[in-house]
């Protein structure tokens, strides 16, 4: 039998497995790594970083609901110098590959946060979150405006395309994503990261009061994974060539095939590892498990084999 | 600042026993030689609902004590209150169960180099952690005192042996059902100046740390309290369980109780700016 080729890619980014961590999940990546090595998994996507930094939403910031959690952290981070001092020369050190995650509150935060990147070395690509739906203003949630959207990529593209491979973080809480995500490329994406949080809310009945400090949160976990794998599946069918980092609620290696199938070329992880530490490494030994059980010889041949028509037929 | 707990380990562990004790479970479990490297404050994080349920988050107990017998091998003990889904969950799971953990977590409380007098004071369940850390201030030569508070008498955890290791223990009550109808913190400022306390410890509510910490500033007295902020991870990657904390420059930043804390400098924890926007 001959190995399993695991390996991905992203623009011109190569990552030897397809699992990372998602945005906000893992911090920089330090409070895993005494879990297992960070360099065994795809790469680790940070915690999306600003300009400055921020001490985010006020307590409470959690509430479990049912196969799911909202959380209202507010893109709390140290700003972008510290992060590239501290954080970034740790990855690198610990040999694990990086996706710097960029927020902003206007178009040119994120071309400003593009151009600090562009001399920095070890980083494999660049993750534009313009979906953090934790945000003061709604209007703020530039992935829900498709020209918003379009010029914050295009912004970034001007800075540092052709440099780095461009990712565009998008929400699952618009009318017509496609269109959306037609946009993003059409200004320059390399890649697409499919879903962010999806909008929620919790009402403590004691109280009778919002339960989250930020009144709203983003809903992950298993309970979105349905609308993930929906969101990867329609834009893969019309942007077969565009590489999507598929997430919203995997805890399995079945969930993880599950995204692959429907058009994921590669598959983060987030709310499972604060259930498991280790959830990521178990993800990626079942996923390798099912892929070779199924009789793949590579990752690639599964992407968006749903879209097959049934042999059946 | 932040200061990752290097021995946290994952691992099954299997419930040695679980009884009831007043209005708490006790639970014991076998966690073998990582009970060595436990420390009075770490807490412990447990996967909870078994595989098919829609609880996806670990939930975080204090560890009260840990222990090694010959026959046992290492074990840490638990005192659980059944409020929400998860405790009530594992309150309900009997010898032999085995539980995912993640252990131990979290900062441990510091252990003055000098035989100093000490003061613990303990809020409901939140005085379980406090045994185990009397003991071994006790064998430092410290000398131990204890003050228990709670709403109502069933309320209070004070287990016989727990007297041992502690010179007096004095138990509040609001009702006044048991002990002195009253506020733990009544009596602090008085204990301080007989015993001429030097280090207070505090594991409980919010509002009590909160009324030790002003206590505790008026008089100059180091304040070490174990915080409870609900946690979605509790190995620090959720950014969920933050409080605001002073720096050394006076800034102000969202530190992580798990990672950070659960013990912390009292006087540096800005109790009133806690669930505001900095």
């Amino acid at each position: 039998m001959t190995a399993l080729d695991f390996s991905t890619t992203i623009g011109n980014a190569w990552f030897p497995a397809p699992t990372f961590t998602a945005s906000g999940c893992a911090s920089s990546g330090r409070e895993l790594a005494q879990f297992f090595p960070l360099r065994e998994m795809g790469g680790v996507v940070t915690k999306s970083v600003m300009s400055k930094s921020r001490s985010g939403r006020p307590t409470p910031r959690m509430a479990e609901t049912p196969s799911g959690m909202l959380n209202s952290i507010g893109l709390q981070g140290p700003g972008i110098d510290a992060f590239l001092a501290k954080d970034v020369p740790y990855l690198v050190e610990q040999k694990a590959r990086i996706i710097v995650s960029i927020a902003g509150e206007t178009v040119e935060e994120y071309s400003t946060l593009a151009r600090k990147l562009r001399s920095v070395s070890g980083i494999s690509a660049i993750e534009v979150n313009i979906s953090c739906p934790n945000v003061e203003n709604r209007g703020l949630v530039f992935a829900c405006d498709p020209e918003a959207s379009r010029r914050v990529i295009d912004g970034v593209r001007r800075t540092i395309g052709g440099e780095l491979p461009i990712i565009a973080k998008l929400s699952p809480d618009v009318t017509d994503l496609v269109s959306i995500a037609k946009g993003v490329v059409e200004a320059g994406a390399d890649g697409l990261a499919l879903i962010n949080t999806v909008l929620g809310m919790v009402i403590n009945v004691e109280t009778m009061r919002p339960h989250l400090g930020g009144k709203t949160g983003g809903l992950s976990g298993p309970a979105i994974r349905p609308i993930a794998v929906r969101a990867v599946y329609q834009v893969h069918a019309v942007l077969p060539q565009i590489p999507i980092l598929g997430m919203g609620g995997i805890a399995s290696g079945k969930d993880a095939l599950e995204m692959i199938l429907a058009g994921a070329s590669g598959v983060a992880i987030g709310t499972a590892s604060f259930g498991n530490p280790t959830a990521i490494m178990s993800i990626q030994n079942e996923l390798k498990q099912l892929l070779t059980d199924r009789g793949f010889t590579s990752l690639k041949e599964a992407v968006g084999f749903a879209h097959r028509p049934s042999e059946r037929e | 600042m932040m200061q990752i707990n290097k021995s946290a380990k994952q691992l099954l562990a299997p419930i040695v026993s679980n009884k009831r004790v007043g209005q708490y479970h006790q639970i014991i479990i076998n966690i073998g030689d990582v009970a060595a490297t436990c420390k009075p404050g770490n807490f412990v994080a447990i996967s909870v609902g078994g595989d098919s349920s829609r609880m996806i988050l670990r939930r975080a107990f204090a560890i009260s004590r840990v222990s090694t017998s010959p026959t046992v091998g290492g074990t840490m003990e638990l005192i659980v209150a059944a409020h929400g889904q998860g405790s009530k969950w594992l309150c309900a799971q009997g010898e032999g169960v085995v539980l995912d953990l993640v252990v131990p977590l979290g900062t441990s409380f510091g252990i003055p180099t000098e035989p100093v007098p000490v003061l613990l004071v303990g809020g409901g369940y939140g005085s379980a952690p406090l045994f185990g850390l009397a003991e071994l201030l006790n064998s430092r030569g410290c000398r131990v005192d204890m003050l228990l508070g709670a709403s109502t008498a069933s309320k209070i955890y004070a287990p016989m042996e727990g007297k041992r290791a502690v010179n007096s223990m004095r138990i509040y009550t609001e009702d006044g059902s048991m002990g002195t109808a009253g506020r733990v913190t009544d009596p602090i400022a008085e204990i301080i100046k007989d015993l001429n306390v030097a280090v207070i410890y505090s594991c409980g509510p919010m509002p009590m740390l909160a009324a030790i910490t002003k206590i505790a500033d008026q008089f100059d007295v180091v304040h070490q309290c174990a915080v409870e902020e609900s946690m979605a991870c509790g190995v620090g990657i959720c950014m969920t369980c933050v409080l605001p904390v002073a720096n050394e420059d006076g800034s102000i930043s969202n530190l992580r109780s798990c990672i950070d804390g659960p013990v912390m400098d009292g006087s540096r924890v800005q109790w009133s700016k806690v669930g505001q926007q900095l």
